[in-house]
């Protein structure tokens, strides 16, 4: 995978001009996710300590620049944790985080479920066939996200396409009440997120030995059990890569739920978006945000975990 | 793996290539519908796009946006590459696991997170919000998806054309302007892309950076797409597929002709 020739860090990587001119390299995107992307994260910790008040911005700072560092130590003292608390004490939050959590699961292994025969019916496809099937996994990625979950408003109304089609042919009389339920959440999910799960998996089995599942053939292995012992363990990267590209993002998804989903389903994503536009309460969304990062930190340092070992192993 | 495709495999195939593409392909016939409703079909008609041009909030969105998106490919592109340059030749470095981190973390990071952050950013600052602070966003948005394009090309490059222009005196960046980018320009059109398309269907971060008198097709769309299906909507969303489609289609050519200049040296 690696080449030998990539890792030498560069030719005298001692010297003050070469240090100069990686600098020159590092340093713009560097600082800029600095003070655009980390920098962000501090401020919402520290509004997620703030009161909130009827003021513009809506809150009062719990650490104000102009006090210095011996104004901040001072204010250490009397930060205000309410803004966790109430997160706690109102069982909708906690209700909502759980949701997000089942259906961002749910989602996940429904994903593999679907993917996975795709995936694989990818790889087994002859040469020329796969580059087209690649860009057409591919194409959807790039048509606009919001769009794609609009296009299932028209399909999944009472008085929509699915229905209408369902009627057609007799399955049901009465309408079915899909839209604004969580059938709907999830549909929009599986639907979003489909090529995320699909892309992955396929890589890896398209790097697949094929010469492995021919010795466990003819050493008389049938097909379903060599598929089950050589294929699926060798694909498993494929698939963890593709459950936390997807895990991840849908647990704070916003549009999906608050377009398919109706009022009655509430995920943690929709519920910072609410407190945040609704009701203003800046500290509090700012709260639900940091909950929402702890939640997530523990699968994403696991997902950066797996290619760092996948890469060691290819070395 | 090869092996040739068993019947399950077409049908895993046909039925996974149409769940992705059914809702798209309704979407586009019904903006050609005469009628109102979503069930009817009333006859093939472009009324639906003549409107949507008389609609001025919606031509402005759409001009905000594709400003939006201009600006902020650009600058994502050129923060993109080098982060992906830095990622592949620069093995060592200090603060080179904060730097992985900060390029890989806006990939999965949910949005309304993304979104809310910089908003408080902004408004610390003390910066106006509109044009600006929604560009500066969606730089931070899609430079990382660049810097993975271009680093992906990076890794399958021949080093050692690079190399030889080193040994034979040109200075580093003399080698990377007139060896390296030529060979990775592919990648990077590619990586200019993919950031102006998703720049241009960001909604929630939009929304939260955007200020009063800056508001993005995305949000019009949304703000719309509550109240209901129209076929007016419909029409502007196969305008933005159109858009997407064409720049796919330039993208790849640039792609293909990148690789006959690539395999011709």
């Amino acid at each position: 995978m690696t080449r030998p020739g990539v890792e030498t860090g560069g030719r005298g990587s001692g010297d003050d001009a070469s240090r100069r001119g990686r600098w020159l390299v590092v340093g713009p995107p560097f600082l800029w996710l600095g003070l655009f992307f980390l920098l962000p994260f501090l401020i919402v910790a520290r509004m997620s300590l703030s009161e909130r008040a009827t003021a513009r911005p809506p809150y009062r700072p719990a650490f104000a620049w102009e006090d210095g560092p011996a104004g901040w130590w001072d204010k250490l003292g009397q930060l205000s944790l309410d803004n966790f608390v109430s997160l706690l004490d109102e069982p909708l939050y906690l209700d909502a985080l759980f949701t997000s959590l089942r259906i961002a699961a749910t989602a996940t292994l429904i994903l593999i479920l679907i993917g996975y025969p795709i995936a694989y019916a990818m790889a087994r496809a002859p040469g020329r066939l796969r580059p087209i099937l690649v860009t057409l996994a591919i194409l959807p990625f790039w048509t606009s996200f919001l769009i794609r979950v609009y296009a299932w408003i028209g399909i999944l109304k009472p008085e929509g396409l699915l229905n209408a089609a369902l009627a057609a042919i007799g399955v049901i009389d009465e309408p079915l009440q899909i839209l604004d339920t969580e059938i709907a959440v999830q549909i929009g999910l599986v639907y979003s997120y489909l090529p995320f799960m699909v892309l992955p998996i396929y890589a890896s089995l398209e790097k697949l030995d094929g010469t492995l599942l021919e010795a466990a053939q003819d050493l008389g292995c049938p097909p379903w059990k060599a598929f089950w012992l050589v294929t699926v363990p060798l694909s498993m990267p494929g698939v963890l890569a593709g459950a936390f590209l997807v895990f991840i993002p849908a647990l704070g998804e916003f549009v999906v739920p608050d377009l398919l989903g109706g009022s009655e389903t509430l995920m943690i994503g929709r519920t910072l978006w609410s407190e945040f536009f609704s009701n203003r309460d800046w500290p509090l969304a700012s709260a639900v945000a940091i909950v929402l990062l702890v939640v997530i930190l523990g699968p994403m340092l696991l997902w950066r975990a797996v290619p760092q070992r996948d890469a060691e192993a290819g070395r | 793996m090869t092996g040739g495709l068993t019947r399950f495999n077409i049908v895993s195939l046909v039925l996974g290539f149409s769940f992705l593409y059914l809702p798209i392909v309704l979407l586009v016939a019904f903006s050609f519908n005469e009628s109102r409703l979503v069930t009817v079909w009333g006859g093939f008609s472009t009324r639906w796009y003549g409107e949507l041009f008389r609609n001025q909030q919606m031509i402005d969105a759409a001009w905000v946006t594709v400003r939006v998106g201009l600006v902020s490919a650009t600058v994502a592109t050129v923060l993109g590459t080098l982060a992906a340059v830095a990622l592949v030749r620069f093995q060592r470095f200090r603060a080179r696991m904060l730097f992985t981190g900060m390029v890989y973390a806006p990939l999965v990071m949910p949005e309304v997170i993304t979104g809310l952050s910089l908003l408080l950013l902004f408004v610390s600052l003390d910066m106006d919000r509109g044009f600006w602070t929604i560009t500066i966003a969606h730089v931070t948005l899609t430079m990382c998806f660049v810097t993975v394009v271009v680093q992906s090309r990076l890794l399958t490059f021949d080093r050692s054309l690079e190399e030889a222009a080193l040994d034979l005196g040109a200075t580093p960046l003399r080698a990377f302007l007139s060896v390296t980018l030529p060979l990775i320009a592919p990648a990077v059109a590619a990586g200019w892309m993919l950031a102006f398309t998703l720049s241009l269907d960001d909604l929630v971060i939009a929304s939260f950076t955007s200020g009063p008198g800056a508001t993005t097709l995305p949000m019009r769309i949304y703000s719309q797409a509550r109240l209901g299906v129209s076929p007016e909507i419909n029409a502007a969303c196969t305008i933005l597929i159109g858009v997407v489609a064409i720049a796919i289609v330039m993208a790849s050519l640039a792609t293909k002709r990148g690789l006959l200049v690539g395999r011709s040296t």
